[in-house]
């Protein structure tokens, strides 16, 4: 399988130092660490509104930190943008399937940052094209429009526009929702392949049986990055207690430090 | 044959007649362009309020004898900029906010051409008066229609990403930020251009309708596009010679001409029309094809 990986020598992808992040003086993210190599399938877990998408929109700059830093293959993120080392693999939800635009066009916006202005492909753009297609296996569906596509198909066309795009590093917004186990296997097939190249994949889930099964580290996130580090040691039932009881722990606290709104 | 070629050939003796077609097609190629992008944005309430924000800015440039379209571009942007300004402020939800903006706009130009006296009629930018066009004014609507149709199509893919998918657009280094101005200032522009063939009140039916339709009758964007284009220029010229002939509101005969021909796509497309769904099993017709 071709694989031309920028900054392979790297061996650090991600790294997360004391990350700090608000949101109109809501703290979304606290103090998180982390650090993952190259070659490696990272789960992310934590409940909703614990900032698993905020750390996803801080890896791709999306949102200014107000500590901490952020780098990517060593670079810090906006070198990294420019070398479109990270891409993100949106949820199934998230994306207008009627839009008009076919399979090959969207691998192919994986390309656009490497182009010109016009956005005009390049004999190279192409290649990466059918590469990305061949390897998902979609090349004879390319012509198609989107929405045509079966549930396994669509997920698989937005990995390609990831490989075409040459990232390094992949965040994948629950890539198993609404998925059945035929194509869940064959997505986590491709995902191994992918780490055999030396891709760095951050999966944000909340289906637990997944962890074990083929990611080699996890994170745990609640406001803040409780554990990570290699599957075995870090996904313990002490840490999941913590991961998944923090918020009700929060909730408890909250209120007894809070005056009842209720009482006269 | 004769009747209907004196139907065609004799409104053209008029020099009104030749100089409305050729801006109401130009602005057609303009306004159907752009629609498609408003209408995959989801931005026709944008484009709403957008048009009728402008008329201030209008009115304030017909009194100071400057270009109409420089007013109301100030106004245009300044509106989406207030927009998301009071979005950004407040917990107020965008649809209310852009309610509440573009109204206190028009109330603003409405007051204002009430005030100040100038030669400047108010049904005109109402109602739209293609007809009337003025030489000065059609050098502008030329002038912004060919500003926008070259913006348009240079970033034609950045803007197509950016309605699909702006996250990967940023995620890939491409300002979205200024993509999102971009647009909305061509369409302020678009809504100057539109103004003089329909007048604010329909304006946003050309920035609207055209892509709507051709949104029905195929998935391919490019394709989209002239179908979009085609469909707008159509309905100006067929609703100019009913104008005509009927001796009735030109803007209300175009929107009514586009207003009829999506009509006829949403019956009649060949997959996303009523009777194709219909033909394929009611049920599976509801649910995309998994």
């Amino acid at each position: 399988m071709p694989s031309r990986l920028p900054h392979l020598s790297a061996n650090e992808r991600i790294s997360v130092r004391h990350l700090c992040v608000d949101y109109h003086g809501v703290v979304a993210v606290h103090d998180a660490s982390l650090h993952l190599d190259a070659g490696s399938i990272c789960a992310l877990v934590g409940m909703n509104g614990a900032g698993k998408s905020t750390l996803f929109k801080a890896l791709m700059g999306f949102v200014r930190p107000t500590a901490g830093s952020i780098a990517i293959n060593g670079l810090p993120l906006h070198q990294a943008r420019r070398a479109k080392a990270v891409a993100y693999v949106p949820q199934t939800e998230s994306v207008d399937w009627n839009f008009p635009v076919n399979v090959h066009e969207v691998v192919m916006m994986g390309r656009y940052g490497a182009m010109n202005v016009l956005r005009i492909p390049r004999p190279v753009d192409r290649v990466a094209v059918k590469e990305a297609l061949d390897r998902v296996e979609l090349w004879p569906l390319r012509d198609r429009q989107i929405g045509a596509l079966s549930g396994g198909q669509r997920k698989r066309a937005f990995l390609a526009r990831a490989l075409a795009q040459g990232a390094s590093v992949m965040l994948l917004d629950e890539p198993f929702n609404g998925v059945d186990i035929r194509t869940e296997k064959l997505m986590i097939e491709l995902f191994e392949q992918f780490r055999r190249e030396g891709r760095t994949l951050m999966i944000s889930t909340h289906d637990l049986s997944h962890v074990t099964s083929f990611c080699d580290q996890v994170v745990l996130i609640n406001k803040t990055v409780l554990a990570y580090g290699e599957t075995a040691s870090v996904f313990t039932s002490e840490n999941l207690a913590l991961t998944f009881g923090g918020l009700r722990l929060e909730a408890e606290s909250a209120t007894a430090m809070d005056p009842d709104p209720q009482a006269p | 044959m004769t009747t209907l070629l004196t139907w065609l050939v004799e409104p053209l003796q008029q020099e009104f007649m030749v100089r409305a077609l050729l801006v109401s097609t130009l602005v057609s190629c303009v306004c159907g362009l752009l629609s498609c992008y408003m209408t995959l944005k989801g931005w026709a309430l944008m484009g709403d309020a957008v048009s009728h924000a402008v008329m201030p800015g209008v009115v304030i440039a017909y009194a100071l004898n400057l270009p109409f379209a420089v007013g109301a571009f100030v106004f245009g942007v300044g509106s989406v900029a207030l927009i998301g300004f009071i979005k950004q402020m407040t917990r107020i939800k965008e649809d209310t906010v852009i309610g509440l903006v573009f109204t206190g706009f028009f109330a603003l130009g409405l007051t204002l051409i009430s005030k100040v006296r100038s030669s400047i009629d108010l049904s005109h930018i109402l109602f739209g008066n293609v007809l009337g066009i003025s030489s000065s004014d059609i050098l502008q609507t030329v002038v912004i229609s060919l500003l926008v149709l070259t913006v348009l199509l240079v970033m034609r893919k950045d803007l197509l990403l950016f309605c699909f998918d702006p996250t990967h657009a940023r995620s890939i280094g491409i300002h979205t930020g200024v993509l999102h101005y971009l647009l909305l200032s061509m369409l302020s522009l678009a809504a100057v251009a539109g103004l003089q063939t329909v007048g604010i009140i329909l304006v946003v039916a050309m920035l609207v309708t055209p892509g709507a339709t051709a949104y029905l009758l195929t998935d391919r964007f490019d394709r989209m596009v002239w179908l979009s284009i085609l469909s707008a220029v159509i309905s100006s010229v067929v609703g100019i010679y009913w104008s005509y002939w009927m001796d009735a509101s030109t803007a209300g005969c175009i929107v009514l001409v586009q207003t009829l021909l999506f009509l006829l796509c949403f019956l009649l497309a060949p997959r996303h029309g009523l009777l194709a769904q219909r033909r394929r099993s009611p049920r599976a017709s509801r649910f995309p094809s998994a």
